[in-house]
């Protein structure tokens, strides 16, 4: 191992640790913009760990310090990429293009203009606009390849689309949604106070005073498990029209669900309840507006749901999940594959709401292929195609 | 005890590590965090701590996690029987309540369970936390507390401080997303499936008696299978299971027996969909390409 190295002599040893001390601070900093957590004692230890001989051999640093630094599989996938971009100066473009994905260092003036306009910020009609000029007037990572960006969302168009005012509403009423999804939750709590099993321990515990005799039993009920909600919103262009309130209603729910997962597709299916959950609306938007590029294309529904049934469902999904579809059902995959997917789909869950917003059309005919092929598998297809329509769910998601 | 040493010691205990778990095995020592290990199921996640405390002499301590796990099943309980019957025995005695009270409260009627026996132990044991995920928040948020400080308080005894520090191993499944403060607590080693070469190199540590070739060609046919689409994948047990029932089966070669071979296969597949999807064309387009 390295340590049989002869070290060098204290003083150059001493200048050879500041100046290492320095790059990891700095590497350090380099992670926490790309959404590490990583702590004081992270931070500590990682100065110790690198005045170890483990310090002295790179491959051996990059190994240790990814152990201690990822805390998920997501920083474990990029880890060895960042290390290499800044220790080695090595796929610098790697490092720029993960960069976007993160949140950004912003000066305290930044942070302070967002908290006084959080409702313009966080409007959606903001998605294209302001993703731009931070983008512009930042110069930081991730400045390259805005260009592409930005085509693809001007094509998409969001603001010609965005109602704030149709948004905050549909906020709203998701909030509103959920709360009385909690509340019928609770009461089924306290309904089940009798409970089957008898606490042993508080029984003892208060009937010390009797000498031991019990008298008062205390009994013990099964916790309820909060029901969880996963929402895969279409974004294609056929959806375009309803895009921009639909994410405003998922966001809704995410922020009240205890449990609550979205996905978004179009042709291509994004998991985005990370995005949609930060706190700091501005930066959740500037992360989704990074993975809704292509929005306005074409729709593989079936092939979203596969992707959706093997790389996230196992994770997502329990037998107490309803899966809320937002969707068209215009299909540009085969319906065969949508139907198998489906079939999947829906043994893995309770309930399946498809929420479709040509149905509030008048002589709609839910005629699309592939809207015939997911129909069987749907326990409630309702429409979607304006904010009372939403509204008008709330029994039924209450029921659940 | 240096990665090398760690690599080299978990080998002979039948258990062969990736190069970054020999390293966070050794951080665990330098820095004394716990380590959380994530992957896929049928990974091997439980078998690392399993083969930790073989190579360090110590004792496994097993906590299964599971929704609804409390602090009774997980800390320690009252052994409320006893102290009923205690209870009984020293009122027929005429002793004072306040009396009774501070005798049932005593280490006599303490049930350990895993975590308090974790910390009790006057040499360092390894305490496995398997499936931490499945546990509640609640549990989590105080599983953050006795990893801090390794010292857990029983209000009737007060405050117990570990003696020893234990090895922690969490493993989870990523059923749900843990908490960010745990996560960040713990160094994190991500298992993946083994590649070809060490799969093959865990059929040999683990099956006596089995060839080289058949073990490599055992290994590219469940690498093969993976790569399917399957609703479980399947993972280093069930391989072993299949290197076991070929060689039960006295299969030396696969493409020798391929229906032996083929037959075994359901060692591998364990749900109908999956069975069907691998028809016997799939498998022996498979088998050709790796035999």
């Amino acid at each position: 191992m390295s340590c049989c190295v002869a070290p060098p002599d204290p003083t150059a040893a001493e200048e050879i640790g500041r100046r290492v001390a320095l790059r990891l601070t700095a590497f350090l900093r380099l992670l926490r913009q790309h959404g590490f957590t990583v702590g004081q004692r992270e931070g500590a230890d990682a100065l110790r760990l690198a005045a170890t001989p483990l310090g002295r051999r790179p491959s051996l640093l990059q190994g240790a310090l990814k152990a201690l630094l990822c805390t998920r599989l997501a920083d474990w996938r990029r880890f060895d990429e960042l290390f290499q971009a800044h220790w080695l100066g090595r796929g610098m473009k790697v490092a720029l293009r993960v960069a976007g994905a993160g949140g950004k260092p912003r000066t305290l003036r930044e942070l302070a203009a967002e908290s006084a306009a959080p409702a313009e910020r966080s409007s959606l009609a903001e998605l294209g606009a302001g993703g731009e000029d931070r983008r512009d007037d930042e110069g930081a990572p991730g400045t390259r390849e805005g260009a592409s960006q930005r085509e693809s969302l001007e094509r998409s168009d969001f603001r010609k689309l965005a109602d704030a005012e149709a948004q905050a509403e549909a906020r709203a009423l998701a909030e509103r949604l959920a709360r009385r999804m909690r509340s019928r939750l609770t009461r089924r709590h306290r309904s089940a106070r009798r409970g089957r099993r008898l606490d042993l321990r508080r029984t003892i515990r208060r009937n010390v005073a009797h000498g031991g005799l019990p008298i008062e039993l205390v009994r013990r009920r099964p916790r309820q498990r909060p029901l969880r909600l996963v929402v895969l919103l279409d974004a294609s262009g056929s959806m375009q029209a309803y895009t921009a309130v639909f994410l405003r209603f998922v966001q809704g729910l995410l922020d009240s669900f205890r449990e609550a997962e979205a996905f978004l597709f179009h042709t291509r299916l994004m998991h985005v309840s990370d995005a949609l959950k930060d706190r700091d609306a501005g930066r959740a938007l500037e992360r989704l507006s990074l993975m809704v590029q292509g929005i306005g294309g074409g729709t593989r529904i079936g092939e979203s749901l596969e992707d959706f049934n093997r790389h996230h469902a196992r994770r997502v999904l329990h037998g107490r999940s309803c899966v809320l579809i937002l969707s068209d059902g215009y299909d540009a995959g085969p319906p065969e594959r949508l139907d198998r997917a489906m079939a999947a789909l829906r043994r893995r869950c309770r309930r399946i709401v498809w929420l479709n917003p040509m149905m509030g059309w008048q002589g709609y005919e839910p005629s699309a292929r592939g809207m015939q092929a997911a129909l069987p598998y749907v326990d409630l297809f309702a429409p979607a195609h304006s904010l009372e329509s939403l509204a008008a769910l709330e029994p039924y998601l209450a029921r659940l | 005890m240096t990665r090398e040493e760690i690599a080299q010691g978990l080998a002979a205990t039948g258990y062969i590590a990736d190069r970054g778990l020999a390293l966070a095995l050794h951080l665990m020592e330098l820095l004394g965090r716990p380590l959380l290990i994530e992957g896929e199921a049928g990974v091997g996640k439980t078998e690392v701590a399993k083969a930790l405390a073989a190579l360090l002499g110590a004792k496994l301590i097993r906590l299964q996690c599971y929704e609804g796990l409390d602090q009774s099943t997980a800390l320690y309980e009252w052994n409320y029987q006893r102290q009923l019957l205690a209870i009984r025995v020293r009122e027929g005695r005429g002793e004072a309540a306040e009396q009774i009270e501070s005798e049932i409260f005593s280490e006599d009627f303490l049930l350990e369970r895993p975590l308090l026996a974790a910390i009790r132990q006057s040499a360092p044991p390894v305490l496995l936390i398997d499936e931490v995920d499945r546990a509640d928040e609640e549990f989590e948020a105080f599983l953050l507390e006795l990893l801090s400080d390794f010292q857990v308080s029983v209000p009737e005894l007060g405050t117990v401080t570990a003696s020893s520090r234990p090895w922690v191993v969490l493993t989870s499944n990523t059923t749900r997303e843990l908490s960010d403060a745990l996560r960040r607590r713990c160094l994190y080693h991500y298992l993946d499936f083994p590649d070809v070469e060490r799969e093959a190199r865990i059929i040999l540590a683990r099956i006596p008696g089995i060839a080289a070739t058949l073990a490599l060609q055992i290994a590219r046919m469940v690498e093969q299978v993976r790569r399917q689409e399957l609703r479980k994948v399947p993972g280093v047990a069930e391989t072993l299971d299949w290197a076991a029932a070929l060689v039960g089966l006295g299969v030396g070669d696969l493409r020798a027996d391929p229906d032996a071979t083929l037959d075994t296969l359901i060692c591998l597949l364990k749900t109908q969909e999956d069975r069907s999807r691998l028809t016997r064309e799939v498998a022996e387009r498979l088998l050709g390409k790796v035999a």
